[in-house]
């Protein structure tokens, strides 16, 4: 298992947008992968639960992965996190 | 009729009245396990038709679909492909018994319901796409109202209680407006009416609710107006405004993406000067490449006492996060001189523009100094911020600023509070002896920005305010010129950054002469960027510097404005 705190650094936070993004890059992966922020825990795949978070610019978050690609998984969401993220 | 202007432009057009299809609770159980996998299936294939006719709006190329459009459509396929709304669904069919038709009414209620709720505006507006994907697997589910992409008359402006986003995305040329009775300037409809250019007007209320098909609508997208069979005059004057609209737009868009590069090659940055994060979206819409003067005057004013660090820092840091990874160069505190705070008991005095103010405030009270450079620090984790001290006059306070600086950021480490430690440091040069001893302050500081309202003043001895003697604040008077030159000189020279953000950088007459002292940054208010940059691509370096020439050798300002008229003309 992989965990990782990330603090986002697009102004709007994870709106629509990077929220589709993020679903579509996991999909990539077999390793289960979720997001943690105030002991709230949900499943990176759905829109709808990541949106009921409500991840605005500034906070933390954990990302959890769990699973055989892990190593993989976890590099292409830390680029995710902190590059690709303040483009959205 | 009011509203809310979401899309800024003018339509004048036929009404057409879109009212929406009820969908009602059927209110059947179902009665057997066969019945409820049936129902499961039919669930799915809906939710598979509704992606493949996304998917299908995706492709089609005769939409000219713009990259906002794109990406709201790929959303609503996550939205609808969602796990948690199938999982609910599902449930809802498999204990609830209820047919598909009554549990994604319930589901997609429920969730509807949250969003509504929740504190955020952008989340709230969310609700509407996802009512949009529920209604998008009813239609797929209830095969019987299969309903066709509309078609519309030429020059059609809809009227409709609410618009979703997927109706914005397929409505095709002929529609030039719409206005809505809900809606947010955050809902996907507004975000795609203005990628589209459409003129939209949305939270008008019930009133909508008398507009009849054909009747004449003028809309006013910017202020958010809808006028209803409005008489001949106003038609007229509408139709004259919305010319004046389209040229403008089209002058902006066309120079909004053009770089600002002299014919000859050189480059040159134009930056906007601001108040705080509002004023952002203007500064990229007219082609900002960053905030080259961050006022923190805001901050301070209107209030009962000093804002705390993290009352500062959340106001840079909502700057920095808006800034896409552009330089923006905050300054620090200059009240006193004609900027009082109520809290802050400054005694009068007989010449507060030679007074206690600016960084002669902050290296005296080094309490309100370290809280701002602490919160400056900060943010700029989240962001290109620079500090820049307004008032020097000499190199001892940028000296003692930059110790306080050193303290800011040992209290930071020993708070174990995460801050950005290499912060680049520059000076307001707006007193004339910084103007003259630019050699010796260039050896101190990362960048110099040149304030031409103050130094103007200060080196004509002409106060601002004082209408008796207007005439003589001359920005072209000879001795303000030759400080100016010799400030970019020394910059130049000893390779420090050096920009202008005082008014004579949004001065047309200006630009040429500035261009060929050897400026290449400067900041201004955002409206004043397309025009400086016209200037800017359509000339070359060399005119500029033989301009500048010139201009240094006429002994008075009348012959300089003169002779700098025929260039921009």
């Amino acid at each position: 298992m992989i965990s990782k705190d990330y603090i986002i650094t697009s102004p709007q936070g994870i709106h629509a947008r990077p929220a589709t993004t993020l679903i579509k890059l996991t999909k990539n992966f077999k390793s289960t992968v979720s997001l943690k922020k105030n002991d709230k825990l949900v499943r990176l795949n759905s829109m709808l639960n990541i949106l009921s978070m409500v991840i605005k610019g500034g906070e933390t978050i954990s990302i959890i992965i769990e699973g055989d690609d892990e190593i993989i998984a976890a590099e292409a969401i830390d680029l995710f996190f902190t590059q690709q993220l303040k483009e959205l | 009729m009011n509203g809310i202007g979401v899309s800024p432009g003018i339509s004048i057009g036929k009404a057409r009245v879109i009212k929406k299809v009820q969908i009602a609770l059927t209110g059947i159980l179902l009665k057997d396990e066969v019945s409820i996998a049936a129902e499961v299936e039919r669930f799915d294939h809906a939710v598979n038709k509704a992606i493949n006719e996304i998917e299908f709006i995706k492709q089609n190329t005769s939409l000219n679909l713009h990259e906002e459009d794109i990406q709201i459509l790929e959303t609503q396929i996550e939205f609808l492909a969602d796990p948690q709304i199938r999982e609910d669904v599902v449930e809802k069919i498999s204990f609830g018994k209820r047919n598909v038709n009554d549990a994604v009414i319930e589901v997609i209620g429920n969730m509807v319901n949250v969003f509504e709720n929740m504190d955020d505006e952008y989340m709230r507006a969310r609700a509407a796409d996802i009512q949009d994907i529920g209604n998008r697997i009813l239609k797929h589910a209830n095969l019987s109202d299969h309903t066709h992409a509309q078609q519309f008359d030429p020059d059609t402006i809809i009227i409709a209680e609410d618009i979703s986003p997927s109706d914005t995305i397929t409505m095709g040329k002929h529609v030039i407006g719409f206005a809505t009775q809900a809606g947010s300037k955050t809902s996907h409809a507004a975000i795609i009416a203005k990628a589209k250019g459409i003129p939209a007007v949305v939270g008008c209320g019930d009133g909508l609710g008398a507009i009849n098909n054909g009747d004449i609508v003028v809309l006013d997208g910017a202020i958010g107006l809808v006028f209803i069979n409005p008489d001949q005059q106003l038609i007229a004057d509408y139709t004259k405004k919305k010319a004046v609209y389209i040229e403008s737009v089209n002058w902006l868009r066309q120079l909004k993406e053009v770089k600002p590069i002299t014919t000859d090659g050189t480059k040159i940055t134009l930056m906007a000067n601001i108040s705080g994060a509002d004023d952002m979206e203007d500064v990229f819409d007219n082609g900002g490449e960053g905030i080259g003067l961050l006022r923190t005057e805001l901050l301070f004013m209107n209030r009962d006492s000093f804002p705390t660090e993290n009352e500062q820092f959340e106001f840079y840091k909502k700057v920095a996060l808006q800034s896409k990874s552009k330089a923006v160069i905050v300054r620090t505190i200059d009240i006193g001189g004609d900027k009082q705070l109520s809290y802050f008991n400054l005694p009068a005095e007989q010449n507060p523009f030679l007074g206690y103010r600016a960084i002669r405030i902050c290296l005296d009270r080094t309490d309100l100094f370290i809280t701002q450079l602490k919160a400056i620090l900060r943010a700029a984790i989240f962001g290109d911020l620079k500090i820049m001290l307004p008032m020097i006059s000499n190199v001892q306070e940028v000296r003692e600023a930059k110790n306080i600086l050193a303290l800011a950021k040992n209290e930071l480490l020993k708070e174990n509070t995460a801050f950005k430690a290499d912060v680049e440091l520059g000076i307001m040069i707006e007193i004339p002896s910084a103007a003259i001893t630019a050699d010796i302050l260039a050896k101190e500081v990362d960048f110099f920005s040149i304030g031409t309202n103050d130094l103007c003043q200060y080196t004509l001895a002409v106060d601002r305010m004082n209408e008796k003697i207007t005439h003589l604040y001359d920005p072209f008077n000879p001795g303000v010129l030759r400080l100016i030159s010799n400030v970019i000189d020394q910059a130049n020279k000893q390779k420090i950054h050096v920009g202008m953000c005082g008014e004579m950088a949004a001065d047309p007459l200006a630009t040429l002469l500035l261009l060929g002292m050897g400026l290449t940054n400067f900041s201004m208010g955002a409206a004043a960027i397309p025009v400086i940059k016209n200037i800017i691509i359509n000339n070359d370096l060399s005119t500029a510097k033989r301009i500048c020439e010139e201009v240094m050798h006429m002994d008075n300002s009348q012959n300089i404005i003169k002779y700098l008229k025929e260039f921009t003309a």
